[in-house]
C-alpha cells in the first residue's frame, strides 16, 4: 500500500500497489474523482468531467 | 434506557416531523401529542404517513410530566407558557424563534419584543455543530431558524478558522420551499399564486439575520426566495474576502478541521456525477447538510454553496439531534436514515 494526498482537499488516501495507469480513485473525504495518471511513483490528477452547456 | 417525550404544537409541518422521527427512536418514547385546533382526534387526521401511530391529540393546557418536551409552536407561544413547559419537563427543546437570540433589544428589533429576557442567556442554540459541549448539559434548548442553519453551517468554518475577517462582505442567497411558511394557509401560499415561483419574499432585513449575526459575529447581507418546492432550503453565498492569497486547499483545511468529524455534515469536491453541489432534493427526509465552495479568482470571491431539508437539519432533525446530546445517547440515533433516490421535487 502507499499513501499520497488528495489534489482537491488534501487528505491521506492509501492506494494499493497494484493500481494501475488509467484507473479512477475516489477520495473518502471529498468524494472527488482523481485518476491514476503515473504508478512508479504513483500520480493522480482530478479525474475529466464532462462539461455542462447549458446556457449556451 | 428510554426517555418520555411529548410534542406541543404536533398539528404542524414540524410538529409532524416530529412525531415521525420520534416514532422510529429507539430511545424516546411519545406520551402526548398536543393540539388545540384536533384535540381529540388521531394523529393521522393531519399527519397520513402516521395514521398507524394510534395516538390522539390532546389539548396543550394538560401537560403530564415527560423527560423532554418538544415545543413546534408559532413565534411567541413558547415565551408565554414556557414555565408551564419547565413544569412539565427538566428539557424544553423549542423550534420557534423565542430563545435563540441572546440580545433581547434584537427581539425588539426584529420580533414584538420578548416577554422574560431573563431567560435568553440560559437558552443553548441547537447546531450541535457550533454547541456541542453545551447542549450535553442544557435545559432549554432553541432550535436555529431553517434558513439562518443553512447559512451559518455553510459559513462557520471560515470564521472558526479567521480566514474570514468582520469587514469582508458577504452575500447569502436563500431558496427555500413551501413548507417553511408551516401549515396554515394565505393568499400567497395558494397553489395557483406559489406554484413556478422564484418569489423574492424577504429582500432585506429577514430576521434569520439577527441569529446568523449572532452565531458567526458578523454582518450578513441576506436575502430569501420562495420556490417551487416543498421542502429544502439552499444558500449560495458569495464573499469578498480582504485576505488575499485565500487557497483551495487552505479552505478545505478549514471545513475539515470544523467537520471532519461530523456526522451530518457532507462535504463536496464540485466533480463527479449529476449531482456535483448541494442540492435540497438529494438530501430530503435527512438530517444531512451539504456543503461546498469555489474560489473564484478572478472576481476576488469565494462562493458557497449549502443544502439542508428544512424540515429535518432545519427544525425537527436538528431538535431531536441536540436532544439525544442533551440525554447523551448517540446523537446520531433516530437520524441516520437516507434520502430517497430517484425522486420528484422535494
Amino acid at each position: 500500500m502507499t499513501n499520497t494526498t488528495c489534489a482537491e482537499c488534501g487528505s491521506e488516501i492509501t492506494i494499493s500497489n497494484d493500481v494501475e495507469s488509467g484507473e479512477i480513485l475516489d477520495c473518502d473525504i471529498c468524494g472527488i474523482e482523481l485518476e491514476v495518471i503515473g504508478v512508479d511513483p504513483i500520480e493522480l490528477s482530478k479525474a475529466p468531467e464532462l462539461e455542462e452547456d447549458w446556457g449556451e | 434506557m428510554t426517555f418520555s417525550a411529548s410534542v406541543i404544537g404536533a398539528s404542524g409541518f414540524t410538529g409532524g416531523e416530529l412525531l415521525r422521527l420520534l416514532d422510529g427512536h429507539p430511545q424516546f418514547e411519545i406520551t402526548q401529542a398536543t393540539s388545540r385546533k384536533y384535540s381529540g382526534r388521531s394523529v393521522g387526521y393531519t399527519h397520513p404517513n402516521l395514521r398507524d401511530l394510534k395516538l390522539k391529540y390532546s389539548s396543550p393546557e394538560k401537560l403530564e410530566p415527560v423527560d423532554v418536551l418538544f415545543v413546534a409552536t408559532p413565534h411567541g407561544v413558547s415565551m408565554s407558557k414556557i414555565d408551564a413547559f419547565s413544569e412539565a419537563s427538566n428539557v424544553v427543546v423549542d423550534l420557534s424563534a423565542d430563545f435563540r437570540l441572546k440580545d433581547p433589544l434584537k427581539y425588539d428589533e426584529y420580533y414584538d419584543g420578548h416577554s422574560c429576557p431573563e431567560l435568553l442567556e440560559k437558552a443553548v442554540y441547537g447546531l450541535p455543530e457550533i454547541h456541542r459541549d453545551d447542549l450535553k448539559s442544557a435545559k432549554l434548548i432553541a432550535c436555529g431558524g431553517c434558513n439562518s442553519t443553512v447559512t451559518i453551517l455553510g459559513l462557520y468554518p471560515l470564521f472558526k478558522s479567521g480566514l474570514l475577517t468582520l469587514e469582508d462582505i458577504i452575500v447569502a442567497d436563500i431558496k427555500v420551499g413551501s413548507s417553511e411558511g408551516g401549515a396554515s394557509r394565505s393568499t400567497s401560499s395558494h397553489h395557483a399564486i406559489r406554484s413556478g415561483i422564484v418569489r423574492p419574499y424577504a429582500p432585506i432585513s429577514h430576521r434569520h439575520e439577527a441569529e446568523i449575526e449572532q452565531e458567526l459575529g458578523a454582518k450578513v447581507a441576506f436575502t430569501v426566495h420562495a420556490v417551487d418546492m416543498i421542502r429544502g432550503a439552499a444558500a449560495t453565498c458569495h464573499i469578498f474576502p480582504t485576505k488575499q492569497d485565500l487557497s483551495k486547499s487552505l479552505l478545505w483545511k478549514a471545513y475539515l478541521d470544523s467537520y471532519g468529524e461530523e456526522p451530518f455534515v457532507r462535504l463536496l469536491s464540485g466533480t463527479g456525477g449529476n449531482y456535483r453541489y448541494p442540492e435540497p432534493k438529494v438530501v430530503a427526509g435527512t438530517n444531512n447538510v451539504e456543503i461546498a465552495f469555489e474560489i473564484d479568482e478572478r472576481n476576488n470571491r469565494i462562493v458557497v454553496f449549502s443544502a439542508i431539508d428544512n424540515m429535518m437539519k432545519g427544525s425537527a432533525g436538528q431538535a431531536i439531534h441536540a436532544a439525544n446530546i442533551a440525554f447523551g445517547i448517540d446523537e446520531t440515533i433516530g437520524l441516520s436514515h437516507r434520502s430517497l433516490h430517484p425522486t420528484g421535487a422535494p
